[in-house]
Formats: structure tokens, C-alpha cells, sequence
């Protein structure tokens, strides 16, 4: 490597404006003049929400903006290493990309081409960047994969992305980027869409990486608890604007803007239970979160049951060869209660079956095996007239809110059709006051009845989907991964909102999630699942304090520990 | 708590009337993005003037008379002038004027203010006063390729004399004969005949503008017709085989490949030859019957991905019936691609109705369509008669053009994923 003054930062942002032309008249200010730096050797955290315009400046850096509809204002300055980045031509930015600054994306799965082989993908990053052909290349491509920790690389390096698990696609992905030592890498939510085990291995993996290669990182996620354990600094933004930063511990231990104390305390934390969350209106106007008192959780044996599962299975058959099946069991054997009034919480990896589990209860699948006794009738067994009657008593809310609301229908439609279906309320008129007392009741205006879901946030979208389940004024509520889409503070209030409803209604959630804070935030029971089974099931509290199975201490210990643990 | 319900239903204005403005929905937004799209617009105008005209003629407000022979056999556009020779002289009255050498001018002032909404237009392109017959003939050598020749001819008719119906047409006598016997029977007394019509006549005489108006009647209404059809069969089996999946989409699969394996137009003449007889509904019939295979499979296909999406999954979660989560809450999500099936299908069945008809295996002969136009064409063209041509090919290219620049637009429009501007 050449000589270079080890002075000043690796890279400076000065005074960064962005702006994207939406249409002839109307410009959007992504980003509103922010300056910080990347100092060398070291980690820079990125934390933001869905439109503090993080993802916008990580862009800006990598010149990656569209040019057609981005302005980026002439005052604004990104310096790497000296050199000004934002005059360069497309061929000289094209270079650095490769040479200088490199990148990791979210999901590795669409970043990897899965026609071609990971080997394959690695040695044309090191031909275009390094110049290395054949044997060369072949051998610098192994190192690489065993740097990043694929197993038997000599055999892996042949195989396909999707031959690979999403943990090891995202590894493979991180050894393109490193591959020609650049001093910058971006990593833009690299662990938002793992397992918490394999999140862990990825953030020991870059923090690794970054030292052994003296390297800068800037780490981009909404996540502060991700940020804790490996950020030196941390820029903290909000609508465009950087809200603080600092060092992490200065952000961590002593943080000075009401948003970064909301972003962190909004989020569930394993040591704490608060009545309500707090959520960020608490501190950016009024006096400060309330309720933050300890409620109590747990089940006792005399709780009354209201469904009763037993030995539920549900295979999945496969096609093989020409008369041949493979039996393919998500859920096996799996036996639970529900108490009513009461939370079950479902953790679990990806491919756990957890969300099998839900969607089997619901009959949106038909159960293999078991039963499931809703006041001792075995709602499995019931013919779909018979079900009927039941499904309005047990009601389900989606993951991504974005997609389970019909687009074309208005929110009105969207809440009326289900007390139509199964004859609420006598008249349309009645029907409707029904609808606006429910849109009341999730927080939501009455003008929201004539529009259609698109014009909502994420938020908004998940409490028209909870008043669609409680148009039904259902008994059991099952909600599969329901608030993992949304922001951290957007979280917290449909947590709050959830929690608030089954204080008032006594309903009972079968609450399933990947995140165990958010587990223990809800839940007083908790079901751990692992491929299709159940681990083990305890009282909330026990649970995360005595952990019984290695399985579940696994899954406990990879949680991010946000400052305090470091 | 209920009280405390009670008056905030008293208090609250009855639900209907909160005031709020109406949200755009996908059909207002499309439209918002069509009307900016000039490309579209400009089509759209031209789709629509035909629509208006296929309506107005359908209803018989115009071109009701098409069928008349209005003028002489094969008379030239009224821009070009009358042939002397060309219209056999049918009515004897006027056989001495198509003799003199003023008889052009003669035939244009008199007659086409009558037929001829841009006759003032042309008589003055033409430059010539009514009176001054020898710069007209000069004038409209310019303009048609033939006057040389015909003006030889014209010279050897008039030496002649042609009153003796003498033409070049080879096929003139039979026609004369035939005229003869029609004429005694449906008029009595012929009136009398344009030498020129605003875009020529035809081999009996019949107005080629009129007749090019009621070809457009047909085509598109087969065209539009069959594609209804079409859609209609494509879309239903689509859903079904795509919503039900199983048994029944490999039930749909196998109809849907016995049915394409055919070759397509051994298939129409097949289903021709089993529906016996020929006419504008047997042709609506066939081509319905054998294009839905392409929108059958888009839509299967569009039903397949969204079966599984999670708002339909809701909706079987809040009870509602599989044609409910077909019907309502599905179709209204993939119609927006229907459409552009129905407009693109729209543009291939006209083009299919004029093949078909060109080969005669389409309307009937006493219906026009701008297949037959060409049809007969064919012949006209040896004799150098080439408005027929001209006019079935101008309103065909126009109508298909815009047609297929419209749905281009729509499309466009209907997808927002295209134009990244729609959704959130």
C-alpha cells in the first residue's frame, strides 16, 4: 500500500443536502445538511428510523443515487481520504467502489446471482479489482471464504447462494466486499434480516474483520441494541437531521437529545417491564414517560384454559422422483395451553414452525395431527360450516402490514366486510358506528374510513389490521411476527395498543416472534420452538432468568446487549 | 361506560357525513397518470372518434345508406376528378355531358357540395374556375399518375363517341349486364349518378367513405366483441385454475394445451366449419373461443401469486367464502392487467377479422368490413383503382396504431411498478 498522511478522518461529510424531485413541483428533502465524520480505523454507526434519510447518505457516499430525480445541493461535501467524491464521473467513482469503499446490503439472498457460484461471483470481484486470474484468484477466494468462516471452503466454494444458508450467503457476501482490503465498508442493516444466533456471529464476524484489516466501517441500522456491542460512534438521525453523536458511550451512558433517550428506552429490554412502553411523543413533548412501574406477569396453574392443543403436527409433502413423497414436518408434536386473558409467547429461529403453528390454528393450513380443544370441542376436526362460528373467535394479525391489507378496498370496506360476513350488527348504519368506535379505540381519525391503506404508515396499516380482528371482538388473538416490520418507536406503540386491548377485552394472544425482548416485554408464558418442536415451555420470567435447554440459553446469549453488557 | 359511549355517539356527527375528501383509488390515479401522458391522450382521442363513428353508424345516423350505388362504377375521389371513361355511363341523361370536355368541372360543381363536405376545398387545390376546363385537365395531371394515359384514351373515347359505353374496364360489359338487371328491379328510375365521390365508389359504384365507415362498424365491433369474449373465458378459467391449484389447474393445463397445440388458424376454419353458418356473430363466436389461451395463462399466473399474499389470507382468516376471496377480493387486484389483455387482445382481433375476411372466411358477403375492402381490392388495384385500398388501409392503420399506443399507455399508467410513482 502506497504511503498516505494517517492524518484527519477517513471521511468527511460536510454540510450534506439531498433532495429527490417527485414531481415537476414538488421537491423532498431527504436529507437536510448533515456533517460527520469517519474517523480511520474505527466503526461508525448509522441509527435511524424508515426515513431519517440513513440509507439516503450511505447512497450519497457510495455515488449510487439516481441521477435523474437526486439534487444534491452544491454546499455539500464528502471528502474520502482528501479527495472529493462528489464531482467524480461515474467511470472514477466505479473504481473506488471496488477498490476503495465496498458494501453489504440487507438481504443477501438478492445480492447474491443464483446462477452462478459463490466461487465463482468472489474470483470476477478479485479479476475486475485485483487483476487476478486462474490459480491465483482460486486461492485468494478461499482464504476469503475461510476468513469469513465457511466451513470447508475447499468444498463450499463450488456450491450455489442457494445452496447456502441466509447466515452463510451474508458471509460470502462479506467476503466480496472485503476482498480488495478497502479501507471503507458500508454495512447498510446486514443483520436485520438473520436469526438472532446468526446477527451475533455476523456482528463478532465484522468487528473482527474491521480490526485484523484496519479498516473503517459505517454501520447502518435502526436498531441501537445492534449498534452497542461494536460502534465507536454513533450518529443518531431523525427526518433528515442528525439528532446527536458522539462517542458510543457518551450516546449509550449519558445521552443528550430527547429522540436517542426515546429510541432508547422505547425499545423492551430484557431486565425491565414497564406497564407501557414508552414511546418517543413522551419525550419530545410532555412531561416524560408514565407507567413505567414493573408489571407483574406469569401464569398460575388455576388460570382457566382456553385452548387446549395437543401432539399438533403438520407435514409438508414434497414430490420425489416419479410415485415417491418426502414427508417434510414443520410443526411436530406440539402441546400447549392457552390461558385466557393471558399471553403465550413463540420464539423461535427461522424454520422453527412457529408460524405454522399459528396459521394451522387458524385452519389457514390443515392440521396433519392433534387436536385443539377451543371449551373442549376440537376445533380441527370441525366441518368448515361448523368452524364457522369459531373462526370469529380466533383472529390473526400479520406480519408485514403492507401486504395484508387489500389495496384496493378502503379502510371502510376493509372493517366492514368481516361484520358482514358473519352478520354484526343489524343494519349498514350500525355497522359503521361500529367502525368509527374502533377506529377510536386503535387511534386512529374518522377520516381514515374513506381512505385506502397506502395513504397509512406502517404503524397505522398494523392498527387497521388489529381493529379488522377486533370488528369480530374475537377471544383469541394470534399475532404472527406483527410488530417485527415496523420501527422501534412505532413498536412500542402498537405493543402499548395490544397490551391496552387485552387489559380491556381480556383477550388472549398467542404472540410469535423471533425477538426475544419483545417475547419477554408481552408474554407470561413463553414457548421456545427449534425445527418444528418444542424446546420448552415456561413462565415468562423463569424462562429468561433459568433457561433449562442449551437450545434456549443459545438463543438468550445471542442477544444484542445494547451498551450496558460491553 | 356506556352512557359515556352514548353521548359521544349523540355528540359525533352522524358517521356518512365527516367531512373528508374523496381518496384517490387505483382507477383516478391511472387516470391522473394517463391524462399526463400526451402520447396516450392523443390516442385515446383517435380510439374514441372511431368508437363515436362505429356508434353513429351502428345506429344508422350515418353511412346507413352505403349499400346504394351513388355513383358512376369506380368513381374516382371527388379531389381527383371524374374519369370520362371511367364510370360507364349507366344513366343515359347524363352521357352527353360525360362527353363534353367540360363534363369534369360540370360534375364537381354541380355535384359535390351535395356529397362532398371539402368539394369547395378541392375545386379550389384545383385552381381552375368552373369555366376554364383545359387548366383543370392540366392541374389534375399533377395530381393522378394516369392522366396521361387516360387522357390518351379520353381522346380515342371522345373521337369515338362514348355514348357506345366502350371502357377499358374488361370486365365492364358483365358488370352493365349485371347493373341492367339490378337496376330494372330495385330502381325504376335510376337517379342520377355522381361521377366523383368524396373518396371514389367502388365496382357497383357505392361510396367508398361510406363503406370504409361501416367496415370500421364491423371490425371493431368484432373486434371489441370477441375480445369481451375472450377475456371473459381467459380471465374465469384463469382464476379458477389458478385460485383452486390442484386437480384443477392440472384440468385447465391439459384443455389449455390440447387447445394450443393446434395451429391456430386450422383451428378457426375448424370451429367455421362447425358452426355452419357465416356471420358476424359466428366470427365474434370463433374468435373468442380459441384467444382466450393467452390471457389464461397471465391470469392463472396472477392469481397464483396472490393467493398466497397475506391480505387474502386475512380475508379466509375473517371467514370469507373462496368466490368471495376470488372474485372480490383478488380480481380487483390483477384487473387492472385484464384490461391491458382486453386492449391488447382488442388491437388482434380486428387484425384477425380483416385476415379472416380477406380469405373469405369472414362476414358474410352483404356485410362490409375492411377485411372484404381489401378483399375486393385486390382486383381493383390491376384496373389502378387504389382508393378502396387506400381508404380500408388508412382507417385500419390509424384505429390499430392508436389502439396499440393507447394500450401501451394504459399500461403504463395501470402499473405503477413501471413508472415508480404509485403505492407508498
Amino acid at each position: 500500500m502506497a504511503i498516505e498522511p494517517a492524518t484527519g478522518p477517513l471521511v468527511r461529510v460536510r454540510d450534506l443536502r439531498v433532495s429527490f424531485r417527485l414531481d415537476k413541483e414538488t421537491l423532498f428533502e431527504a436529507v437536510k445538511g448533515i456533517s460527520f465524520d469517519i474517523p480511520r480505523n474505527s466503526t461508525v454507526a448509522l441509527v435511524g428510523e424508515s426515513g431519517s434519510g440513513k440509507s439516503v447518505t450511505s447512497l450519497a457516499l457510495l455515488g449510487l443515487l439516481p441521477p435523474e430525480n437526486t439534487i444534491i445541493h452544491p454546499g455539500s461535501r464528502v471528502e474520502f481520504d482528501g479527495r472529493e467524491l462528489l464531482g467524480l464521473s461515474r467511470a472514477e467513482l466505479r473504481d473506488m467502489r471496488g477498490a476503495d469503499i465496498s458494501m453489504i446490503f440487507q438481504e443477501p439472498m438478492t445480492s447474491l446471482n443464483p446462477v452462478f457460484t459463490v466461487g465463482f461471483q468472489l474470483e470476477e470481484v478479485l479479476k475486475l479489482h485485483m487483476g487476478l486470474t486462474g490459480s491465483k484468484a482460486r486461492k485468494r477466494a478461499l482464504e476469503l471464504l475461510d476468513e469469513v468462516g465457511i466451513p470447508d471452503p475447499a468444498r463450499r466454494i463450488n456450491a450455489f447462494p442457494s445452496q447456502m444458508s441466509g447466515g452463510q450467503q451474508q458471509r460470502v457476501m462479506i467476503a466480496m466486499a472485503i476482498a480488495c482490503e478497502p479501507k471503507l465498508l458500508i454495512a447498510d442493516e446486514p443483520t436485520t434480516a438473520l436469526d438472532v444466533t446468526i446477527q451475533k456471529q455476523i456482528l463478532d464476524l465484522i468487528s473482527e474483520l474491521q480490526k485484523r484489516h484496519q479498516m473503517s466501517v459505517l454501520f447502518i441500522t435502526h436498531d441501537l441494541s445492534v449498534v452497542g456491542e461494536i460502534a465507536d460512534y454513533v450518529v443518531v438521525m431523525r427526518h433528515g437531521e442528525i439528532r446527536e453523536q458522539g462517542s458510543a458511550k457518551a450516546v449509550f451512558e449519558n445521552p443528550q437529545d430527547a429522540y436517542t433517550k426515546a429510541l432508547l428506552l422505547c425499545r423492551p429490554q430484557l431486565e425491565r417491564r414497564p406497564v407501557r412502553l414508552p414511546v418517543i411523543e413522551d419525550f419530545m413533548q410532555g412531561p416524560g414517560p408514565a407507567h413505567l412501574e414493573e408489571r407483574p406477569r406469569g401464569i398460575a396453574p388455576s388460570d382457566p384454559i382456553i385452548l387446549d392443543v395437543k401432539n399438533l403436527g403438520k407435514s409438508f409433502y414434497s414430490r420425489e422422483g416419479l410415485f415417491g413423497k418426502r414427508e417434510f414436518k414443520a410443526v411436530d408434536n406440539v402441546s400447549f395451553q392457552l390461558r385466557k386473558g393471558k399471553t403465550l409467547g413463540v420464539v423461535g429461529e427461522s424454520g422453527s414452525g412457529k408460524t405454522t403453528v399459528g396459521l394451522t390454528l387458524m385452519r389457514l393450513h390443515e392440521a396433519t395431527t392433534g387436536e385443539a380443544l377451543f371449551e373442549g370441542r376440537d376445533i380441527l376436526a370441525m366441518t368448515p360450516q361448523q368452524f364457522m362460528d369459531y373462526k370469529r373467535r380466533i383472529q390473526i394479525i400479520f406480519q408485514n402490514p403492507y401486504a395484508s391489507l387489500n389495496p384496493r378496498f378502503t379502510v371502510g370496506q376493509i372493517l366492514i366486510e368481516p361484520m358482514t360476513i358473519h352478520g354484526i350488527g343489524t343494519s349498514a348504519q350500525d355497522r359503521t358506528e361500529l367502525v368509527f368506535e374502533l377506529l377510536h379505540k386503535v387511534g386512529l381519525p374518522e377520516v381514515s374510513f374513506y381512505k385506502y391503506p397506502h395513504e397509512f404508515s406502517g404503524g397505522q396499516r398494523q392498527r387497521i389490521a388489529i381493529a379488522r380482528c377486533l370488528t369480530l371482538k374475537p377471544d383469541i388473538l394470534i399475532c404472527d411476527e406483527s410488530v417485527s416490520a415496523l420501527d422501534v418507536s412505532v413498536q412500542a406503540q402498537v405493543l402499548n395498543l395490544l397490551q391496552d386491548l387485552q387489559d380491556e377485552f381480556g383477550l388472549s394472544y398467542i404472540f410469535i416472534s423471533h425477538d426475544l425482548a419483545v417475547v419477554k416485554h408481552i408474554s407470561d408464558e413463553v414457548m421456545v420452538m427449534n425445527e418444528g418442536q418444542v424446546v420448552e415451555v415456561q413462565n415468562a420470567d423463569e424462562l429468561y432468568r433459568n433457561p433449562r435447554e442449551a437450545y434456549t440459553q443459545r438463543l438468550l446469549a445471542a442477544i444484542p446487549k445494547g451498551w450496558h453488557a460491553s | 361506560m356506556a352512557i359515556n359511549t352514548a353521548t359521544l355517539k349523540g355528540m359525533r356527527p352522524a358517521p356518512r357525513e365527516i367531512p373528508h375528501t374523496v381518496s384517490p383509488g387505483l382507477w383516478t390515479l391511472a387516470w391522473r397518470r394517463l391524462r399526463a401522458d400526451r402520447v396516450g391522450m392523443v390516442s385515446l382521442a383517435i380510439v374514441v372518434a372511431f368508437l363515436i363513428l362505429v356508434l353513429l353508424s351502428g345506429t344508422g345516423i350515418i353511412a346507413k345508406d352505403w349499400s346504394k350505388e351513388v355513383g358512376t362504377n369506380y368513381a374516382p375521389p371527388s379531389f381527383i376528378g371524374a374519369d370520362i371513361e371511367g364510370g360507364t355511363p349507366a344513366v343515359p341523361g347524363s352521357a352527353p355531358a360525360t362527353a363534353a370536355p367540360g363534363a369534369e368541372t360540370l360534375a364537381s360543381t354541380y355535384r359535390s357540395p351535395v356529397v362532398d363536405p371539402i368539394g369547395d376545398v378541392i375545386a379550389e387545390l384545383k385552381g381552375g374556375k368552373p369555366a376554364d376546363a383545359p387548366a383543370v385537365a392540366g392541374e389534375s395531371k399533377t395530381v393522378d399518375p394516369l392522366a396521361d394515359v387516360m387522357a390518351d384514351i379520353k381522346k380515342d373515347q371522345a373521337a369515338k363517341g362514348a355514348a357506345e359505353g366502350k371502357s377499358v374496364d374488361p370486365l365492364a360489359d358483365v358488370m352493365a349486364d349485371i347493373k341492367a338487371g339490378k337496376g330494372t328491379s330495385a330502381a325504376p328510375a335510376a337517379e342520377a349518378r355522381a361521377a366523383t365521390l368524396p373518396f371514389g365508389g367502388d365496382k357497383w359504384g357505392r361510396d367508398v367513405l361510406k363503406k370504409t365507415i361501416k367496415g370500421s362498424e364491423t371490425s371493431i365491433f368484432v373486434g371489441i366483441a370477441s375480445a369481451i369474449v375472450a377475456t371473459f373465458i381467459g380471465t374465469l378459467f384463469g382464476a379458477l385454475a389458478g385460485y383452486y391449484g390442484k386437480w384443477v389447474d392440472d384440468a385447465f393445463n391439459w384443455f389449455y394445451s390440447v387447445f394450443n397445440s393446434i395451429p391456430y388458424l386450422l383451428l378457426i376454419l375448424a370451429v367455421a366449419a362447425v358452426l355452419q353458418q357465416k356471420g358476424m356473430l359466428t366470427i365474434i363466436l370463433i374468435l373468442g373461443l380459441t384467444g382466450w389461451t393467452g390471457v389464461f395463462r397471465l391470469i392463472r399466473a396472477e392469481y397464483l401469486k396472490h393467493k398466497s399474499r397475506e391480505y387474502v389470507q386475512a380475508a379466509d382468516a375473517i371467514g370469507a367464502s373462496n368466490n368471495r376471496r376470488m372474485f372480490i377480493h383478488i380480481f380487483p387486484n390483477v384487473s387492472h392487467v385484464v384490461l391491458v389483455q382486453l386492449s391488447i387482445l382488442v388491437v388482434g382481433f380486428i387484425k384477425a377479422e380483416v385476415i379472416l375476411s380477406f380469405l373469405g372466411f369472414g362476414v358474410p358477403v352483404d356485410v362490409v368490413s375492411w377485411g372484404s375492402m381489401l378483399n375486393e381490392a385486390q382486383n381493383e388495384l390491376i384496373l389502378g383503382k387504389w382508393w378502396q385500398l387506400v381508404a380500408a388501409t388508412v382507417a385500419m392503420a390509424t384505429l390499430v396504431t392508436a389502439f396499440s399506443l393507447f394500450t401501451d399507455a394504459l399500461r403504463d399508467a395501470l402499473d405503477p411498478k413501471l413508472k415508480g410513482l404509485a403505492g407508498h
